[in-house]
């Protein structure tokens, strides 16, 4: 099988979240969180893969421009409102389950960017080039990294702002852990 | 042997003893915290990752931070802690048997609060005592608490948020997940959690156990294979994997010995691990004065565990006569809201059938007495 036919493949057997730990096509489509292309071809924009109800608010709470509402019932999935979203990334630190990612069609003609949590050491230098992995931590293509951002309001979390090429800023949600590092080198 | 008394005695120094401890102390009851181990916090520690849940229930801070929270305001309320502390019995008076810095001593409190928490399921396989065998709280204490890398190359058994969080927690110590083996056709835990993991490339294997651990002297190959319905092994579907530790995260049962001893009323309900012992809304047992909280009364989670606390902590100083009535009911009316939300949606409504069932099960035996909250 040829490696377009294998992927058609896995995504019709993906019956979801539930089953395989990556949000099917089905999934992402019907959620919430999900900004439109138009929109992410404006500018930053949150993009929340929340498609599972489950108890959970602190993202609603972390948004200063009441882009992200949950409302009472705090099983509901965060809905975005795409438009008053400034790609700030408070909530992409905030996260608990590390769903939000911040992406960005507008960075140049060739290259979208997207800035994603990372709690795994070593971080990767900024300028370098490194593994960029989509939903199954599959290896998609290179990234070269333009920013980390660690501050302590983040609590321990860093996100991480990374150039791709524009064709797979849909599949790509974070890049493949660095080499551990000897301490006592 | 020497005795002691106080108003409130708190067994177990975790999220849910820590609050039972604050809330008695607040109101002005003498009160002792009593744990067996060396250091505060119960599990509380041992979690680095930022919690779930609402707001109002710490949501996105970091486990061992909302433990070290809990710790200082118990310690400002003047409760009294012994650490290292073992209670190795309570009579049907509640009179604990306790040994303390090496000396006996019998314990004598008007309210006992029971908040002993869980302990790990084992499984057995061919292969399981090999050492590298563990349970997944222990990996999780292992890299968290002590520093030390059980393995290199790690199986997960079980993808209920234990495995899907140690499963992280042991890659951020630096180990491979090489599998997640599950027997369900679905993953037990949160679909975050399980997507966090499969970004850093663990396979998540659904429908596949354990078959059997292979090595001489430690663990060295680890054989998975699907499973049918019956959850049977699928001759023909075995296949090896290399690895140095196996870790079991196949669910928690309560650590209700004392309980037992003490004379308290159970009913089985396999949602929350086995054995519960009875209680009402005020999570007090079918025993006067003798309260209960957290995992001992039903695995749940650490949230709930917190809200039963402060639960029981008022409900046991409002039995003292320590609180306004008014002000007492209106609080815990806030809890029974709270808890109501936790055990609310696709995860919760189990574990509030779960407890409806078990509260049912109390007004029953306490002759339809209900203390309905």
């Amino acid at each position: 099988m040829d490696k377009n036919k294998q992927d058609l493949h896995k995504e019709y057997f993906n019956l979801g979240v539930a089953f395989t730990g990556v949000p099917s096509q089905d999934e992402l489509a019907h959620c919430p969180g999900v900004p439109t292309e138009m929109r992410m071809q404006h500018g930053r924009v949150a993009c929340i893969e929340c498609v599972q109800q489950i108890p959970c608010n602190p993202c609603e709470g972390l948004c200063k421009f009441g882009a992200i509402t949950i409302g009472e019932e705090i099983t509901n999935l965060p809905k975005l409102h795409e438009d008053n979203c400034v790609g700030c990334g408070l909530c992409v630190a905030g996260c608990p389950g590390l769903a939000i990612t911040i992406l960005d069609r507008s960075y140049s003609k060739r290259e979208a960017t997207i800035d994603f949590p990372f709690e795994y050491l070593p971080l990767p230098a900024v300028g370098a080039w490194v593994d960029a992995v989509n939903r199954a931590g599959e290896v998609v293509c290179k990234g070269r990294i333009l920013r980390v951002l660690k501050p302590e309001s983040y609590q321990g979390t860093a996100v991480i702002c990374m150039a791709i090429p524009q064709e797979y800023l849909n599949e790509v949600r974070s890049m493949k852990r660095l080499p551990k590092q000897d301490r006592r080198e | 042997m020497k005795q002691v008394t106080a108003d409130v005695v708190v067994i177990g120094a975790g999220s849910a003893g820590l609050c039972a401890a604050y809330q008695a102390a607040h109101a002005g009851a003498d009160v002792l915290v009593i744990d067996e181990n060396h250091l505060p916090g119960g599990q509380l520690f041992k979690q680095i990752h930022k919690f779930f849940g609402s707001r109002v229930h710490y949501a996105g801070t970091r486990g061992y931070q909302i433990g070290q929270q809990l710790l200082e305001r118990v310690q400002d309320s003047g409760a009294k802690v012994w650490l290292d502390t073992l209670v190795y019995g309570m009579a049907h008076d509640k009179t604990l048997g306790v040994i303390h810095q090496g000396t006996h001593y019998t314990v004598q409190a008007q309210k006992v609060i029971v908040a002993t928490g869980a302990k790990e399921n084992y499984m057995a396989f061919p292969g399981s005592t090999l050492p590298g065998v563990m349970g997944a709280g222990a990996a999780q204490t292992m890299v968290n608490i002590h520093r030390v890398l059980p393995g290199q190359r790690v199986v997960m058994l079980g993808s209920g948020n234990v495995g899907l969080i140690v499963s992280y927690q042991l890659m951020q110590a630096g180990a491979d997940v090489i599998a997640l083996v599950e027997g369900a056709p679905k993953i037990g835990g949160y679909a975050v959690h399980a997507a966090k993991i499969r970004r850093a490339g663990v396979p998540i294997y659904v429908g596949h156990t354990i078959t059997q651990v292979l090595g001489t002297n430690h663990v060295e190959q680890v054989e998975i294979a699907a499973v049918d319905a019956q959850f049977t092994p699928v001759p023909g579907t075995e296949q090896r994997l290399e690895a140095d530790t196996v870790c079991l995260a196949v669910g928690l049962n309560p650590m209700t010995e004392l309980l037992w001893m003490a004379g308290c009323e159970f009913c089985y309900i396999p949602a929350f691990g086995g054995h519960v012992p009875l209680h009402n809304w005020d999570m007090e047992t079918t025993i006067q004065g003798l309260y209960v909280a957290g995992d001992v009364t039903g695995v749940e989670e650490a949230s709930s565990a917190m809200e039963e606390g402060n639960m029981a902590g008022i409900a046991a100083a409002q039995a003292l006569g320590l609180l306004d009535v008014c002000d007492a009911e209106s609080r815990k009316a806030e809890i029974a809201a709270r808890l109501d939300v936790l055990r609310s949606g696709l995860f919760g409504v189990r574990r509030r059938t779960a407890k409806q069932q078990q509260l049912n099960a109390m007004d029953v035996s306490m002759g339809g007495a209900s203390h309905n909250g």
